[in-house]
């Protein structure tokens, strides 16, 4: 049981990772949330035949778990056959069936796993909270494991080991269920191990590698003439193929300005899940050398994120400025920094395989630039190294270079519109500007798109976060400047002097770099180099540093969606608002679809459709069992049994409060944690152990009365009080706890956090085996009913999380959670 | 508040639409020759009108004649991949494999229009794809050059052109980022393909009172024309231009009473 459900929940992360590869995050999302349906559909199966699977169970179990092992590699094959283009989506919205058909085919093995657990809840009605215990803690552990392995295995060798675990579960189960010593079963759990054995061993690999969309960054480049990829490396945060190009130099200078001359050097690609591209640049220079004005460096001289260094000025009396640069990826951020004077700089990189790619593998090419003496690489999550940076005296930063990694199609297509990012949130640019130098500069540069929208957000974002340091004049701290392809915003805690806005402009002009705000500037002095229709830039920065009514109109009126995101709202790259999509519907044919942003719509595609479907799988068989048992069903001791619908009520609330609980929390703990893969695996698996061991624990009398209290709420009750009084004290106190404990070593972090979920979790564990315990007893038919609903309440929940989370903030969901527990315990009542 | 609720569902329906499973369009692989010019013109005739209605919006002058022209004139459908054949005169972008795409009919037009060409112009293209821009160029000028990157499509391009006997193309496989120093300078440059940045040479090889256009975006979708104009004396001016006719609303009073195409 454990081991299903650990090689479900991994193989979600693991098919999530796959299909990031193959297509783009957003679908990937979209796909798998769907295919989790297929737990929703194994209930409808229970219910249907439920009691003629019970009746051959030792066969039928150890089969489903076989089943589920075969499925897992076997539906991601077929799925990967299915033709379909995603991207045309706004011309032809069939090319979605395709998307339908690959979602059917995952949700195979959910079907299976699912069929696998709802029996055993069905054959152990007493046993009810240790089953389900096994479930959650299995799933704890699976989410752990498998981001420990994706740093070993390809997701492709991943996804077959998990394949050999299902058939090692049914190998398990098969002595489990038959009579003891029973040669058959013995038989069967050695075919299953062989079964097992063969599918890791034999599977072609070829046929589980994920096939990139030929659109991708990745496969076009290979395209061309002389390009080969030269080394791969595979971690959970995603998968980098590093290429080099022997005929035509890549020549990766986004934004490049045109009145530049230079050149970029002999460049190395790293591609990150095919599409978003870094570059190595070949330094020719001892690793003790001043790279001071190299003119490998100069093209990034041309490029508007060179900015702040002609602010600060070279040199001075105190050497060359002390630079961060968060997001350092292949290094020519850094490059670019020590080449302007920087005396030092830090870097800071979250994938500790990009280190290493830059550091070992091209340590020739990169003149060893990540191990030289005055660069120092820091493998942390941005965020979390700021706040955990204790500045000393001398040690702050002059400049914090927040560089452009992702790439501008991911970034123009609304790939990342789902996603929560907290680098670029208010509460973000407080900590960064907090850890600046007297006289330092904080720099962002983003993608440029016409209408402005994510520089036009940063600009708001940077406003907010100036004035809640007790600015009141925020302009006077602001500079934006625009290529014709990237932004940069220059942000200060003092004003600009009129000789550092001197220099802004006098870069500005060189470069053909127009000017969209700096301390008085007047709008005859924008919108001269690129010209565009209407000087939108520094038309929105004004009316947003007007402040109160004007700023609210702005955001109100403009039909992208720039107000700032916080923590609690951490969505930078939303920008689709409702009332404009009819309106870009009926662009397309006049060039309009960039103005289109899909991430939003395809989450809110997914919702629309879990619900159908969800509502499919439940009505159906509702409507089923009430014909089959007759309306006037009666129990043993002649009691009529809990209606279906306050079953299904319970469930329903249940399976979406514990996921909002759990999403949101998962939220608050990356923050603290500041790495988002061990935040997910603590928090997830922290999560679901507890809440097993509070399942398994739910049958003890001795639990069951302490949650009583004095007797009168039941345990149910209890635990969901408990549950609701917790996250509601949590939900207001965490905030104050991570701001002190932020600069806690990794594991005083961990061990806190899970001291933290560890009574949450247990609770939240317990209301699920009760109510089905209740619902076995009176009414048995009810408990596939029950599966089903929890199955299909778990999609909904966890998409439904994030749309609360995009427009109201993760307090929102917290406190809907708390509804939905208050919710579940009134209606247990009546179970 | 009730308009935005009744636009959210009219929105759902639409995302619910794929799921309703509608029937393929017949295939058009062997339809008399008459019956695909009869389409051309119509998918022309339909291009002008979205080009009309974005002008009127812009105020911009009118589109050129002699471009749509050339549109009637090219088979587009002898530029796709045959199993698109039946599309290829609806007014989107298609994919001709590679990884590459034929832009937009409307998308061709008004980049077209946007270069000014004269019948004496001598044009370069980096990034021929399917050469139908090429080709729809050749119709209006004496020369056009043209690059592709990727040996297969360079290949293709090169027979199809010859097949169709536009002679006054002249196609090979090639590194754009040095355009064709040999036939310059043009009158008219045309990158299509997806450059991080502008290469220098270009704008060298750019004749004075020359343009340059540069469609910058992802597969499917044109974000925005980059527009480089050299002036008589050698200055560069460059210009951004949106290819639809949108009022993001940043100012307050803004496009009120007209424009908004809500």
């Amino acid at each position: 049981m454990a081991v299903v459900s650990a090689a479900a929940i991994a193989s979600e992360i693991l098919y999530m990772r796959l299909l990031s590869i193959a297509l783009w995050h957003h679908f990937a999302y979209m796909v798998i949330s769907l295919a989790l349906l297929g737990y929703g559909a194994s209930g409808t199966l229970l219910s249907l035949a439920g009691a003629r699977l019970l009746r051959r169970l030792p066969f039928v179990l150890p089969s489903a778990a076989a089943l589920f092992g075969l499925s897992l590699p076997g539906a991601f094959v077929l799925a990967q056959r299915v033709s379909y283009s995603p991207l045309e989506v706004a011309w032809d919205p069939r090319e979605l069936l395709g998307l339908a058909a690959v979602y059917l085919l995952l949700s195979i093995p959910y079907l299976c796993a699912g069929t696998v657990i709802g029996l055993a809840l069905m054959r152990f009605p007493r046993g009810t909270g240790r089953v389900y215990g096994a479930d959650l803690a299995g799933a704890g552990l699976g989410a752990a494991a498998v981001i420990g392995v994706l740093f070993v295995l390809p997701p492709a060798e991943a996804l077959l080991a998990l394949g050999g675990c299902g058939f090692v579960a049914a190998a398990l189960a098969c002595p489990a269920l038959a009579a003891p010593r029973s040669g058959a079963a013995r038989l069967g759990a050695a075919g299953c191990l062989l079964a097992g054995i063969a599918l890791v061993a034999l599977w072609p690999r070829a046929s589980v590698e994920p096939r990139m969309s030929q659109f991708k960054g990745l496969p076009n480049a290979l395209r061309v003439p002389g390009v080969e990829v030269v080394a791969e490396r595979s971690s959970p945060l995603g998968f980098l193929s590093a290429v080099e190009s022997r005929q035509v130099p890549l020549r990766h200078a986004p934004g490049l300005s045109l009145a530049s001359k230079a050149v970029p050097p002999e460049q190395v690609g790293v591609f990150i899940d095919g599409d978003s591209m870094t570059v190595i640049d070949r330094v020719a220079a001892a690793p003790e050398e001043d790279l001071t004005g190299l003119p490998a460096a100069d093209y990034r001289d041309d490029l508007s994120s060179a900015l702040p260094y002609h602010v600060l000025g070279r040199g001075g009396e105190g050497g060359g400025p002390r630079v961060l640069v968060l997001g350092a990826g292949g290094g020519s951020e850094v490059l670019g920094a020590l080449a302007q004077g920087a005396e030092r700089v830090d870097a800071v990189e979250i994938d500790p395989r990009m280190v290493e790619l830059v550091r070992d593998r091209f340590a020739e090419h990169s003149g060893h630039l990540y191990s030289r003496d005055d660069v120092e690489v820091h493998g942390a999550e941005a965020r979390g190294f700021v706040a955990g940076h204790r500045p000393r005296e001398g040690a702050r930063w002059d400049l914090i270079q927040v560089a452009l990694l992702d790439s501008f199609s991911a970034s123009a297509a609304g790939v990342h519109a789902l996603s929560e990012t907290h680098l670029y949130t208010v509460e973000a640019l407080e900590a960064f500007l907090e850890r600046l130098a007297p006289g330092g500069v904080l720099a962002i540069t983003r993608w440029l798109e016409v209408p402005p929208r994510a520089s036009l957000k940063l600009f708001a974002t940077a406003v907010e976060a100036l004035e809640r340091r007790g600015v009141a004049r925020p302009g006077e701290r602001l500079v934006l400047i625009r290529s014709w392809k990237t932004a940069t915003l220059l942000v200060k805690e003092s004003p600009f002097s009129a000789d550092e806005i001197a220099a802004a402009r006098a870069f500005a002009e060189e470069r053909w770099f127009d000017l969209a705000w700096t301390p008085g500037l007047d709008r005859a002095q924008v919108n001269r180099f690129n010209v565009w229709d209407e000087p939108h830039l520094y038309d929105g920065a004004v009316e947003i540093l007007a402040g109160g009514v004007r700023r609210e109109r702005f955001f109100e009126r403009y039909k992208f969606f720039v107000e700032p995101a916080t923590d609690d709202r951490p969505y930078f790259f939303r920008f689709f608002k409702w009332r404009v999509l009819p309106e870009l519907l009926s662009l397309r044919g006049r060039g309009g679809t960039h103005l289109l942003e899909w991430g939003y719509p395809v989450l809110v595609a997914t919702l629309l459709q879990a619900l159908l479907f969800g509502l499919l799988l439940i009505v159906a068989p509702v409507a089923w069992v009430l014909r089959g048992e007759g309306p006037g069903s009666r129990d043993g001791r002649g009691r009529s049994g809990p209606g279906l619908g306050r079953v299904g009520l319970y469930f329903l609330c249940l399976g979406l409060a514990f996921l909002f609980v759990e999403i949101a929390f998962i939220q608050r703990f990356t923050l603290f944690l500041s790495h988002p893969l061990y935040a997910v695996a603590v928090v997830l698996a922290g999560f679901l152990l507890f809440a097993g061991a509070g399942s398994a624990a739910s049958g003890h009398r001795r639990v069951r009365g302490l949650l009583d209290g004095r007797g009168r709420p039941g345990p149910i009750a209890g635990a969901a009080l408990g549950v609701v009084a917790l996250s509601l004290l949590y939900s207001l106190a965490l905030p104050e706890l991570f701001a002190v404990g932020v600069g806690w070593p990794d594991g005083v972090k961990v061990v806190v956090a899970l001291a933290l979920i560890a009574p949450l979790g247990f609770l939240m564990g317990v209301p699920f085996p009760l109510g089905l315990e209740r619902v076995a007893a009176a009414r048995p038919a009810g408990v596939p009913w029950a599966w089903a609903v929890n199955g299909c309440a778990s999609v909904v929940a966890a998409v439904l999380a994030t749309l609360l989370a995009i427009h109201l903030g993760f307090v929102a969901v917290v406190l809907a959670a708390g509804g939905l527990y208050g919710a579940a315990a009134w209606v247990a009542r009546g179970l | 508040m009730e308009r935005e609720l009744r636009n959210s569902i009219v929105c759902a329906l639409l995302l619910l639409m794929p799921l309703v499973g509608l029937s393929r369009p017949v295939a058009a692989q062997d339809e008399p020759r008459d019956r695909m010019a009869e389409r051309r013109a119509a998918m022309v005739d339909l291009v002008r009108r979205e080009l009309e209605e974005t002008r009127r919006i812009t105020r911009d002058e009118e589109v050129d004649p002699k471009v749509l022209e050339a549109m009637r004139a090219v088979p587009r459908h002898r530029f796709v991949p045959e199993s698109l054949r039946d599309r290829a005169y609806v007014n989107r972008p298609l994919p001709i494999g590679h990884g590459q795409t034929i832009s937009q009919p409307y998308i061709v037009a008004l980049m077209t229009d946007l270069l000014e060409v004269e019948p004496d112009d001598r044009v370069l293209e980096i990034g021929t794809g399917s050469a139908y821009q090429a080709a729809v160029l050749a119709e209006l000028v004496e020369t056009v050059y043209t690059l592709e990157i990727v040996p297969e499509l360079a290949a293709q391009a090169k027979e199809r052109l010859d097949d169709l006997g536009y002679g006054n193309v002249h196609a090979r496989h090639g590194d754009g980022y040095h355009g064709w120093p040999e036939h310059a300078p043009f009158d008219a440059v045309i990158v299509t393909a997806a450059a991080g940045h502008v290469p220098p040479p270009l704008i060298e090889q750019l004749a004075r009172g020359g343009t340059m256009v540069i469609p910058v975006g992802s597969p499917f979708s044109t974000q925005q024309l980059m527009l480089v104009k050299k002036t008589a004396d050698g200055e560069i001016r460059t210009r951004q231009v949106l290819p639809v006719a949108f009022v993001p609303l940043t100012r307050a009073g803004e496009g009120e009473g007209s424009g908004d195409g809500g």
